[in-house]
């Protein structure tokens, strides 16, 4: 391996970079883009549920009823209706997800002491939010129902009634349970993924493409002296996009940082080696750009998206699929980021993670530098 | 002439390289002595890049044997790339590069000591005639002006062997005249210069010239040799009047064995030069012809290949149909 070798690759490479805006785009625009889009799109948080009413008693009673959902941050209360055509109309245009519709006997009912029903019309088909936003529903309900019998207990002069079981609820690391601060953390390595890969299927296979390779490889140069002249300067666009990306962690997302930065860098590069490294065996055995490209967007996005334990807990899923996520380096570096973001964890504990992405790096260094081959055909 | 095999550059036996079923060079031997100019002549799917690809030890032969510079083809290809320079038929420098970058770049793959880096660059630019253009990128060059570079990065550390695989094709014929001049420059410093080609003018600048045809070497030879030793036939040049139809008449005789048009006279190929020369020269007139010109002459490198080829296409071949 001669240093000056290295040097001339590295340093040509990055001219190549430079004067090209699509890789520069690619390198510099993308990530952002995604961690803009991703960040903002992605979160898993059911909060501001719009909602219409129907208040057909018109009593002191409901309005205070229907104070208590406009408050709360989980519904926004986009306006009240006067029957169930409009109630129709309203979830069908996917204006609002529910309805709260309010009898006319409401107030009267809760004045003689017998339970109320108010109907509540959930459009059902993103089942998942359907479900979170009843349980809101539920829970502005029962403290409702809580503040009449406090009342009526109290005017009774009676002590008020304990409930016999209570659950106190405490969530560690994310105690908001804000789902960017898992989010965050979680893309950086699905994005840099994507991007590393994307950055050096081209490169080879650009050069084969181009017909610079046959030149190339009838001179001394060595196979791994490419190799790393080539990693070089794509190592140092991905480094700058971890920095770009927890730049923005901090200052877009607000997501804190409790663990060590400089073991979120050191990781990060094992990373960026391995993602790197992949896109070059992509690109050596493509030997085509349009194909190199298309084989690292498939093989890195949809298993580092999906098995990498981002989107769904790997915990969960059926054990074949389990046993398929140990082959998703994703899958480690998004475990070390969350320990490290959100539980200020060190290699103490993800010593594991750390070992099989170290195991990961040296495996695509080895096979990018296996399988070139200085020979035509 | 010494021919021990410190003497030659490049000796080729049996070299063989298949794709699949097919054989695109078929055992073929020789040797370039140092210093020569070598030609490789054939038409275009003869052979002549894969065997070059061969020699440069970026493509491994499927049997056979060599040596270039004195290191063997099969096991000793990385010694060979630091002893030769390759030029390849596609340009094959980096065109979003300036000129100055694409040298820089070859400087250092072939580690030129820092102390040459300069000189060397300098000779470069002036050999290409490109010092104006240094910062120019690649792309916006022209053909011969590609070319030279592009000769100029291969031989940047000055390799006793160089490579040429069809280096004019696609020049203008001023790059090309300029082109060989470079390459007898490089020649009279004792370099040897592998080229291949299928222009015949070209071949005739060479020294020693191998015919490849589908894949076989079918002669080997100075162009004087080849013309003289390797013609079998004679030609004979025939100015008269009414040449086309005296062309049809001519081919219609014996013992004429081809009758072509050139410029205004005519080449005969026949097995016996004198007797023919003496009848047509009788027959013409005769047929109405007046005072036909007939005269032997030298065949050109072209008569001497296009005989070869069709001898070689009649001997493999002889079921099929000669077309006359």
């Amino acid at each position: 391996m001669k240093p000056r070798r290295v040097l001339a690759i590295a340093r040509k490479e990055s001219i190549q970079i430079r004067r090209d805006p699509r890789s520069l785009g690619m390198a510099i625009a993308m990530p952002m883009l995604l961690l803009v889009l991703f960040g903002y799109a992605l979160t898993l948080d059911v909060d501001r549920v719009p909602l219409v009413v129907w208040d057909q008693s018109g009593t002191p009673a409901s309005r205070e009823l229907i104070s208590r959902f406009a408050g709360s941050r989980y519904f926004s209360l986009k306006g009240y209706v006067q029957d169930y055509r409009d109630v129709e109309r309203a979830i069908d245009s996917g204006e609002t997800l529910m309805a709260l519709v309010v009898p006319r006997d409401f107030a009267g009912q809760i004045e003689s002491g017998r339970p109320a029903a108010v109907q509540l019309l959930a459009d059902g088909s993103d089942s998942n939010t359907a479900t979170i936003a009843i349980g809101y529903a539920e829970a502005v309900v029962q403290a409702y129902s809580r503040a009449i019998t406090l009342d009526a207990t109290q005017r009774l002069g009676a002590r008020p009634l304990n409930p016999p079981v209570e659950m106190r609820t405490r969530v560690w690391f994310n105690a908001d349970m804000e789902s960017k601060n898992y989010i965050i953390p979680g893309l950086i390595p699905v994005i840099m993924m994507v991007i590393a890969a994307l950055l050096t299927s081209l490169t080879i296979a650009r050069e084969w493409e181009r017909g610079t390779m046959e030149q190339l490889i009838s001179t001394p140069v060595k196979g791994p002296e490419l190799i790393l002249g080539k990693l070089v300067p794509y190592f140092v666009i991905g480094m700058f996009d971890v920095l770009l990306a927890v730049l923005m962690g901090e200052f877009v997302f607000h997501v804190p940082l409790r663990g060590s930065l400089l073991l979120l860098f050191v990781m990060a590069a094992v990373f960026l080696v391995g993602a790197l490294s992949l896109g070059m065996v992509i690109s050596i055995v493509a030997k085509n750009q349009l194909l190199a490209n298309q084989l690292a967007m498939i093989l890195t996005f949809v298993p580092a998206f999906i098995l990498s334990g981002l989107v769904y807990a790997i915990s969960v899923m059926p054990w074949p699929i389990r046993l398929v996520t140990y082959l998703v380096p994703a899958r480690y570096f998004v475990s070390l980021l969350k320990g490290i973001y959100l539980k200020g964890v060190g290699l103490s504990v993800l010593g594991g993670e750390a070992i099989l992405l170290v195991v990961f790096a040296a495996a695509m260094v080895a096979l990018a530098n296996f399988k070139f081959r200085k020979k035509l055909v | 002439m010494d021919d021990s095999p410190n003497n030659n550059a490049v000796v080729v036996k049996d070299l063989e390289r298949r794709f699949g079923k097919f054989v695109a060079v078929n055992r073929v031997s020789f040797e370039v002595k140092k210093g020569e100019i070598f030609g490789f002549l054939g038409p275009n799917g003869a052979g002549k890049s894969t065997t070059i690809r061969m020699l440069c030890g970026i493509l491994a032969p499927t049997s056979g044997s060599g040596t270039v510079a004195g290191f063997d083809v099969r096991t000793e290809a990385e010694k060979i790339k630091a002893h030769i320079g390759y030029m390849s038929q596609k340009f094959s420098l980096y065109e979003d590069l300036t000129v100055e970058e694409n040298i820089d770049f070859y400087s250092g793959i072939y580690r030129i000591p820092p102390e040459k880096k300069r000189d060397r660059k300098e000779w470069v630019l002036e050999m290409a005639g490109l010092r104006e253009h240094r910062h120019s990128r690649t792309s916006v060059l022209s053909g011969g002006w590609k070319q030279r570079l592009a000769l100029g990065c291969a031989i940047l550390h000055e390799p006793p062997v160089i490579f040429l695989d069809e280096p004019t094709s696609g020049v203008d014929p001023i790059s090309r005249r300029q082109f060989w001049d470079l390459i007898y420059e490089l020649a009279g410093k004792g370099v040897t210069i592998f080229v291949t080609t299928h222009y015949m003018d070209e071949a005739e600048y060479c020294d020693r010239i191998g015919l490849i045809y589908r894949g076989e070497l079918i002669a080997l030879g100075t162009p004087a040799t080849l013309k003289t030793e390797l013609m079998q036939d004679d030609v004979l040049e025939v100015s008269c009047e009414r040449p086309q139809e005296a062309m049809e008449e001519i081919s219609r005789l014996s013992g004429i064995k081809e009758v072509a048009l050139f410029g205004k006279s005519l080449h005969v190929v026949t097995e016996d030069g004198a007797a023919t020369a003496s009848m047509l020269r009788a027959v013409l007139p005769e047929k109405g012809y007046a005072a036909p010109r007939v005269e032997p002459i030298s065949p050109s490198l072209e008569d001497v290949f296009v005989s070869l080829i069709e001898a070689r296409d009649r001997a493999e071949t002889p079921q099929r149909e000669v077309q006359g």
